[in-house]
């Protein structure tokens, strides 16, 4: 089993019992350590996170791509201290401002409840972005909502179900009839 | 004979020292290729070419380590996970910006023909005459009567895409095919051509990807993937085109790791005898000898080994009495142009990814047109659906956003200008002692910018863009300009320039040094003017063309 195999297992294991999900991890010892930066508790919360952006419809959704574990690896590599700040403290942040507004964690509300709160954040995201100054730090939802969507339309289950995707086309055909709800292709 | 005696040597492996050495050993003479970098074989080493986007870690992205180790290369697009084995060690090998210069450069076999960008255009009287018309820098000494047979001769073995559009700024090729425009592309292409009554163009990119297989080499398979290196040999390459070509000679030698620090100038016979070897890898010195050097080390680099090949007969290096070695830097100026939504196309798209797009060749000061700056600027671009990263403003999070974004977008077309730079004098790089690359080898020292004549340009290049798309039909047109620095053109010229005077120029109308007539420099480094085009393809016909020359020149003891 690699690593993300490991992961996804864990991942099913819990999903359906979210709400004990932190009561299971405390109880057994202290939560897998992933990199430097996350822990498996954290790489759960994201994934749901994500999941609530980009959720199961026909095709699968962000949790099904992983996404959290994606997450890790982007923050942890690739972003500045600065933001890797932001990002951390944007998990715990996401839950706080969760219990305000529903009187429970994010993890412990269900789908629809879920789905407004984001909505909401995002929206609050999107103003903070518009009157954010040079050099003031980035929106940590900003920040999950771009690598949800990275990670998951570049993804095997993102680029191959969600959208199509063909390796090795062999030709190209300039001018081909489009109907709604034709799905993308995955890569340009 | 000796076992370092070649009858030539060339030095470098990217375009231009692929066509050396191709054209030296099919002329029958034992040849050793000098590259300073690792081999990279033919699709055995396209190490991420077969990858899908999902198995790179960051998915292409760049990491802070990646961004600390390449502080040039983070500048632009450049810098990314799929290819970064094919970009230089900046660690190893430093340079020294007087003012801020993108070097972008490729220490391997194959050098940047393995990344480049495979537009492939020619120029024309415009470009060959247009020092002398402008009373600027120095005349070209050759014009394209000189160079045509040399461009077909290039095209038919390169395969060269496009179609023939009878322009005389442009002129027309031996292509393979066209590739075709999509549906918004062939729209707006028309309606230019009406609008400006037959005096503005919109085509189909000339571009070295084949439509048709080619020799040993299997047809554009539409991937999109080339600067991967393509198992396909679907676009030109050192790998793919000239260096089998050269090696199925049998009169080949390639030695990779092969740092060429001088050329062994002999007073005597006022000569070349050779070049002196580091070996990257083991520090040892070699020196090989040949009747004929072919300098192809890139713009840059050819310029280097010539300064750094300083005798007591040239103290400012080989090639240096006009005093212009080094001088007359130039790039392609670009990043500004004009974008907007083409509406009534939502039931069109297309399949397959082109490795191309549409070329508007340039119009400007053409025909007795007198703008505020002189020479001009064509376009590249493309139309296409925006992909999944648009932001779709009504919409946030959630099943609907998910499903809307697994759909195409809207089509939207962007044109981005590519602008002559003038050769001025004063852009100009230098040996900098004080500085040492890992081999304890002096490095460069880069001093240029560009001018009122680009600045003024570049507003053209914008509003130009804008007028063209709206006129075309295209909505929300917004121009934009962001930003140059010289070298991202990654199209450097000039330092090495070719003349009619051994008094104002580093080489003669065959490529060759005046002061050691059996050295030939055909890189980027020999150009006079830039043009507008891109000019690889020019590299290549004046190669082929030098070769001939000098094994002429051996034939007749002249060299």
């Amino acid at each position: 089993m690699n690593r993300r195999e490991a992961l996804s297992a864990i991942g099913w294991l819990m999903g359906g019992a979210v709400i004990g999900a932190d009561l299971l991890v405390s109880c057994t010892s202290r939560p897998l350590q992933v990199n430097d930066l996350f822990n498996q508790d954290q790489i759960t919360f994201l994934n749901e996170v994500s999941d609530t952006i980009l959720p199961a419809t026909s095709s699968p959704g962000a949790k099904d791509a992983k996404v959290g574990a994606f997450m890790a690896v982007m923050v942890q590599d690739c972003y500045t201290p600065e933001d890797q700040k932001v990002f951390m403290e944007g998990i715990s942040q996401l839950d706080e401002q969760c219990e305000k507004k529903n009187g429970k964690k994010f993890l412990e509300c269900d789908t629809k409840q879920r789905t407004a709160f984001l909505t909401a954040l995002d929206e609050e995201q999107k103003q903070y972005m518009i009157t954010k100054k040079e050099g003031d730090p980035n929106h940590y939802f900003r920040m999950m909502k771009e690598l949800t969507l990275l990670g998951f339309f570049t993804s095997e289950e993102g680029s191959t179900k969600a959208m199509r995707y063909v390796a090795v086309p062999g030709r190209y055909d300039a001018c081909v009839p489009y109907k709604k709800g034709d799905k993308a292709w995955a890569t340009s | 004979m000796a076992e370092n005696v070649y009858d030539a040597i060339v030095v470098g492996s990217g375009i231009s020292g692929g066509w050396a050495a191709k054209e030296l050993t099919e002329k029958g003479l034992k040849t050793i290729m000098l590259e300073r970098g690792r081999n990279i074989e033919h699709v055995k080493d396209y190490t991420h070419t077969n990858k899908n986007p999902w198995e790179f870690p960051h998915r292409g992205g760049r990491t802070q380590q990646m961004i600390a180790d390449y502080p040039v290369l983070k500048r632009d697009y450049a810098l990314n996970e799929t290819n970064l084995e094919f970009w230089v060690n900046e660690k190893e090998s430093p340079y020294t910006e007087t003012k801020r210069f993108d070097w972008y450069r490729g220490y391997h076999v194959g050098g940047r023909s393995l990344m480049w960008g495979r537009q492939s255009y020619r120029l024309s009287d415009l470009d060959f005459e247009a020092n002398a018309k402008d009373g600027i820098a120095t005349d070209w000494p050759i014009r394209y009567k000189d160079l045509a047979n040399w461009y077909s001769y290039v095209e038919k073995f390169a395969g060269i895409s496009g179609s023939k559009d009878g322009l005389p700024q442009l002129p027309d090729g031996e292509f393979l095919p066209p590739m075709d425009m999509n549906c918004v592309e062939k729209d707006v292409a028309t309606r230019i051509k009406e609008h400006y009554k037959g005096n503005r163009h919109m085509i189909i990119g000339r571009v070295a990807n084949l439509t048709a297989p080619l020799q040993n080499r299997v047809n554009c398979q539409y991937r999109n993937k080339c600067w991967n290196g393509c198992p396909f040999g679907g676009y030109f390459s050192t790998q793919s085109s000239t260096l089998p070509a050269a090696m199925a000679t049998g009169n080949l030698t390639l030695r990779p790791f092969s740092i060429v620090t001088k050329i062994l100038y002999d007073k005597d016979t006022k000569k070349a005898k050779g070049v002196e070897v580091l070996d990257a890898q083991t520090n040892q010195t070699y020196e090989y000898y040949a009747k004929v050097v072919f300098l192809n080390a890139s713009t840059l680099n050819s310029t280097w080994v010539l300064m750094n090949s300083a005798t007591d007969v040239w103290e400012g290096g080989l090639g240096s009495s006009s005093g212009e070695l080094g001088h007359n830097l130039m790039d392609h100026h670009f990043r500004a142009g004009a974008s907007g939504v083409a509406e009534g196309y939502e039931d069109k798209y297309y399949y397959g990814r082109r490795p191309n797009g549409i070329y508007i060749p340039r119009f400007r000061n053409l025909n007795g047109e007198k703008r505020d700056y002189i020479r001009g600027f064509g376009y590249q671009g493309r139309a296409g659906r925006d992909g999944w990263s648009r932001e779709i403003a009504e919409m946030s999070i959630g099943a609907d956003f998910k499903d809307a974004l697994c759909e195409p977008g809207q089509w939207t077309m962007g044109i981005t200008g590519f602008g002559e730079t003038l050769p001025y004098h004063e852009n100009k790089v230098s040996l900098d002692k004080n500085k040492k690359d890992k081999w304890g080898l002096p490095v460069l020292a880069i001093d240029c910018e560009i001018k009122e004549n680009e600045k003024k340009m570049r507003k053209d290049m914008m509003e130009d863009a804008k007028e063209m798309l709206e006129i075309a039909g295209i909505k929300d047109v917004r121009t934009y300009d962001s930003g140059y620095a010289m070298g991202m053109g990654i199209h450097e010229m000039g330092t090495a320039r070719m003349g009619r005077d051994p008094k104002s120029s580093v080489l003669n109308e065959h490529n060759q040094v005046w002061d050691a007539k059996n050295v030939y420099v055909t890189d980027g480094s020999c150009m006079t003017s830039a043009g507008c085009q891109n000019p690889s393809l020019t590299y290549m016909a004046l190669t082929a063309r030098a070769v001939d020359h000098a094994v002429g020149e051996m034939k007749k003891l002249n060299i």
